[in-house]
C-alpha cells in the first residue's frame, strides 16, 4: 500500500528546488496522504497515542536530566529538588513518572490490538517482531528510570533484578559484577543506569521509524483482516490526513484527560509510598514489588521454584511472542471471524490481568483467605503460588498449544472478500 | 461508533481496575489498625491547605518533632511561598517575608567566617535548610536506641494513607495489653505496622493490632500553646502537625489541583470540538 504513487506536486519554486534536492517535503507529504483502510476502529488509534508518549518521556526527560543529581548521596534530594524548586518542575516530573505508566498502558491495549486482528500475521511479520523489541526497550527503559530516584523500592528492585543475572550458570556472577560496576548495587550502578536510560529511549526511537516503516510498507491491517486489493485501494481506503489525523487526535485527547488527571490529582497513586524512602542498603522492605506494568512477568518469574527457570520463563514469556507469527496456523488474520479462538483470546487477557494482580500478592498468602486445602509440593493449594502457576501454564499454553491447534481445527466464520462489505452490512442493519 | 468508545473505556477501565487494584493490595502488611480518616481540608480534587493548621502545625514539629527529627528538604523560605503556613501577600518574594526572617532568626546555624575560614554561628536566613538535629546519622541513631528517626520532609508520600496514617500514628499510643512481651525500649501502637503474634502470650485467635515503635508517645495534651487560641488536644495537634508535614511533602499541590482543573476543562472543551471535526470530516464516508 505504500507503493502508492507519490500525488505530490511541489507548488513553489523552492519547493522544486528542495524536491531534487533532499525529497523531505514529499516525504512528509505521501506520509499523510497514505492511503488508509477506512474501517480502522479506536483500537488503532494507540500507535498515535504511544508515539505521543514517547516524544512527552523524551521531552519531559530531557529536562529533568538537566536538574538531576546521578549520585548516591544527591539523587533522591535532587529529585525532590525538581519537585519544589524548579518552575513547574513538580508537573515536569509527574508527567514524566505517570508517562511511563500511561506508555505501558498503551502498549498493552496496542499489543492485544494487534495479538485479537492479527496485526502479527503475513505479511507484517516484522513490524509484529520490531513491536516486541521495542515493548522490551520500553521495559528496560522503564526498570532503569524507575532506580533513579533511589529510594527503597529504586534501590532494592535494582538488586533483585540484577540479582537475576547472577543465576544464570558459570558466567551469571562475573556479569552481574560487570553490570553493577562493583560488587553491590552502588555509585557506579546508579551512574551507568542514568547513562542508558537516557540512551535507550533515542534506540527505542530508532525502532519505531523502522517500525513504522514495515508498517507503511505492508500497509496497515483492518478488523476486518483481509488484505486490500489494488484495485479496490480507491474504495477501500482513505488517506491518512485528515482522516486519520481527527480520529487519532479525538482518542488522544481522550487518552490525556485520563493522563491529567492522575498529573494533577493524583500523581503518586500508581507508584508505591517505599520510594519516598531514600534507598538504604541495611534495610530491605517488607515487600519489593515492582510496578504495576511489570507485575504479570514478575508473576511468572516467582511462579517456578528455580531462580533460573524462573528467568527463563520470564524472558520466555516475552521471546514466545517473537515466534508468534509462526506459531499461528490460521489462514484468517481477524478473531473476529474466529468464534473459538476469539474465546481463547478473551480468557488470555483475563490471565494476563490476573497474572498481574498476582504479582502484587505474597505468593504464600491464600487465595480465597480461611479455606484449608492439600499442600502440593511446596505450597498449599489455595494460595497465590499455585494460582500463578496455573495462570503462568496458560500464559504458554495459548501461545504454544492452543494458537497452532486451533488455527488448524476451527472453521472460521465467512470472511468478507472486501472491507465495503460488511460497512455496507452494517449500514443495512442501522437503517 | 458509540460500541466501539464505549468498548475503549470498558478496557481502559479495565485497566485502571488493575492498577488500583495493584496499588492498595500491597498494603497489606501486619495486623495494623487501618488509619482514622480525618477527612482534611486538602483532600480531593478541590481542596486547599488550611493556612491557620499549617501554622500550628509547624508549631508542634518545631517544639515537638523537631528534637528528633529534621526536615532537611524544606528551606525557611518554603515556609512563605505561596500556599505555604506563613504565605503574605505583602511579599510575593518568601526571602523578604517578615514572618520567614523572623521563624529563620530564631536558629542558630553552623557556618564559616567569610574571611578567616573559622567555623562560626550565625541567625539563619530564609535561605538557609531546616537544621537537623543530630551532627550526623550515626549520632541520630546512637541518641535513639540504634534506630535513627527519619527525615520527616516528604513522609506524607512515604506512608500508605499519607496524613491519616500520621495523625492516627500519633493518636495511637495504647497500653500494652496483659500477654504482649514488650521489648525494652518499645512502645506499643495499634496503627503500627508489624506483627504481634510472635510476642503474644494470649489467645493465638486474637493477636493484638499494630506493632512496636520505638518513638515514645511524644504528644500530651497542652504541650504546645498555639497562638490562635485552639486548644491543644493530642487530637488537634496530631492532625495540624500531619497538614503540615503534607503540605512538607508536596507544597505545590494545591497550585498543581488548581491548574489541573483547567487543563481538564481546556481538555473536555478541545475533546469535544475535535469529536464535531471528527464527524464533519467522515460525514458521507462509509465506514
Amino acid at each position: 500500500m505504500s507503493d502508492h504513487e507519490s500525488t505530490y506536486v511541489p507548488k513553489t519554486a523552492f519547493e522544486r528546488w528542495m524536491d531534487s534536492r533532499l525529497p523531505i517535503i514529499r516525504f512528509g507529504a505521501d506520509y499523510m496522504a497514505l492511503p488508509t483502510p477506512k474501517n480502522l476502529n479506536y483500537w488503532w488509534t494507540f500507535g498515535a497515542i504511544l508515539t505521543f508518549c514517547l516524544i512527552t518521556q523524551i521531552v519531559t526527560g530531557v529536562v529533568l536530566a538537566m536538574h538531576y543529581v546521578p549520585h548516591v548521596d544527591h539523587a533522591f534530594g535532587s529529585v525532590e529538588r525538581i519537585m519544589r524548586d524548579v518552575n513547574g518542575g513538580d508537573l515536569i516530573r509527574y508527567t514524566h513518572a505517570n508517562g511511563a505508566s500511561m506508555f505501558f498502558l498503551a502498549i498493552y491495549i496496542h499489543m492485544m490490538r494487534g495479538l485479537y486482528y492479527g496485526s502479527y500475521k503475513a505479511p507484517r511479520e516484522m513490524i509484529w517482531m520490531l513491536g516486541v523489541v521495542i515493548f522490551l526497550l520500553v521495559m528496560a527503559t522503564a526498570f532503569l528510570g524507575y532506580v533513579l530516584p533511589w529510594g527503597q523500592m529504586s534501590f532494592h528492585g535494582a538488586v533483585v533484578i540484577t540479582n537475576l543475572i547472577g543465576s544464570i550458570p558459570v558466567i551469571g556472577e562475573s556479569i552481574t559484577t560487570w553490570l553493577w560496576g562493583g560488587f553491590s548495587v552502588d555509585n557506579p550502578t546508579l551512574n551507568r543506569f542514568f547513562s542508558l536510560h537516557y540512551l535507550l529511549p533515542f534506540v527505542i526511537f530508532g525502532v519505531v521509524v523502522m517500525h513504522l516503516w514495515a508498517l507503511h510498507h505492508a500497509g496497515q491491517n483492518n478488523p476486518v483482516g483481509i488484505l486490500i486489493p489494488k484495485e479496490r485501494t480507491a474504495k477501500d481506503t482513505v488517506p491518512f490526513h485528515p482522516y486519520y489525523t481527527v480520529k487519532d487526535g479525538f482518542a488522544l485527547l481522550v487518552f490525556l484527560i485520563l493522563f491529567a488527571t492522575f498529573v494533577f490529582f493524583n500523581p503518586n497513586a500508581l507508584g508505591h509510598a517505599d520510594n519516598y524512602i531514600p534507598a538504604n542498603p541495611l534495610q530491605t522492605p517488607a515487600h519489593i514489588v515492582p510496578e504495576w506494568y511489570l507485575l504479570p512477568f514478575y508473576a511468572i518469574l516467582r511462579a517456578i521454584p528455580d531462580k533460573f527457570g524462573g528467568v527463563i520463563a520470564m524472558f520466555g514469556s516475552i521471546g514466545v511472542l517473537f515466534i508468534l507469527p509462526w506459531l499461528d496456523t490460521s489462514k484468517v488474520r481477524s478473531m473476529r471471524y474466529r468464534p473459538t479462538m476469539k474465546l481463547f483470546f478473551l480468557i488470555f487477557v483475563a490471565v494476563a490481568l490476573l497474572l498481574g494482580w498476582c504479582g502484587a500478592q505474597l505468593p504464600d498468602a491464600p487465595v480465597i483467605p480461611g479455606l484449608p486445602s492439600p499442600v502440593l509440593f511446596d505450597g498449599e493449594l489455595n494460595s497465590y503460588l499455585w494460582l500463578t502457576r496455573l495462570l503462568t501454564a496458560y500464559y504458554f499454553a495459548f501461545f504454544l498449544i492452543i494458537m497452532p491447534i486451533v488455527g488448524l481445527k476451527e472453521t472460521p466464520l465467512p470472511v468478507p472478500a472486501s472491507i465495503a462489505e460488511p460497512v455496507l452490512d452494517h449500514d443495512e442493519s442501522k437503517a | 461508533m458509540t460500541r466501539s468508545i464505549v468498548r475503549i473505556l470498558a478496557g481502559a477501565g479495565a485497566a485502571l481496575g488493575l492498577m488500583a487494584a495493584a496499588a492498595p493490595s500491597l498494603a497489606a502488611s501486619g495486623g495494623a489498625e487501618h488509619p482514622r480518616d480525618y477527612s482534611f481540608s486538602f483532600e480531593g480534587p478541590f481542596g486547599t491547605f488550611d493556612r491557620n493548621q499549617l501554622q500550628r502545625g509547624y508549631r508542634v514539629y518545631k517544639e515537638v518533632c523537631a528534637a528528633c527529627h529534621g526536615m532537611n528538604l524544606l528551606s525557611f523560605r518554603n515556609l512563605g511561598q505561596p500556599g505555604g503556613p506563613f504565605w503574605d501577600e505583602r511579599w510575593p518574594n518568601p526571602n523578604d517575608n517578615l514572618y520567614v526572617k523572623a521563624i529563620a532568626a530564631e536558629f542558630e546555624i553552623a557556618d564559616i567566617d567569610s574571611e578567616t575560614g573559622e567555623a562560626i554561628t550565625r541567625p539563619g536566613t530564609p535561605a538557609d535548610r531546616f537544621p537537623e538535629p543530630y551532627p550526623n546519622a550515626t549520632a541520630a541513631a546512637a541518641a535513639n536506641g540504634g534506630a535513627a528517626p527519619p527525615d520527616l520532609s516528604v513522609m506524607a508520600k512515604a506512608r500508605h494513607d499519607g496524613a491519616d496514617y500520621i495523625a492516627s500514628l500519633l493518636t495511637g499510643y495504647r497500653q500494652a495489653p496483659a500477654g504482649l512481651r514488650m521489648a525494652p525500649g518499645q512502645n506499643y501502637n495499634i496503627y503500627m505496622t508489624g506483627d504481634m503474634s510472635p510476642f503474644w502470650e494470649g489467645d493465638p485467635d486474637h493477636v493484638p493490632p499494630g506493632g512496636f515503635i520505638a518513638m515514645p508517645n511524644p504528644l500530651q495534651n497542652g504541650q504546645v500553646t498555639y497562638d490562635d487560641g485552639t486548644e491543644a488536644t493530642v487530637d488537634q495537634m496530631a492532625q495540624d502537625v500531619a497538614a503540615f508535614i503534607a503540605w512538607a511533602s508536596d507544597p505545590r499541590a494545591t497550585s498543581r489541583k488548581q491548574t489541573g482543573l483547567a487543563v481538564l476543562i481546556y481538555l473536555l472543551g478541545f475533546t469535544v470540538l475535535t469529536w464535531f471535526s471528527y464527524k464533519r470530516i467522515w460525514r458521507g464516508v462509509a465506514h
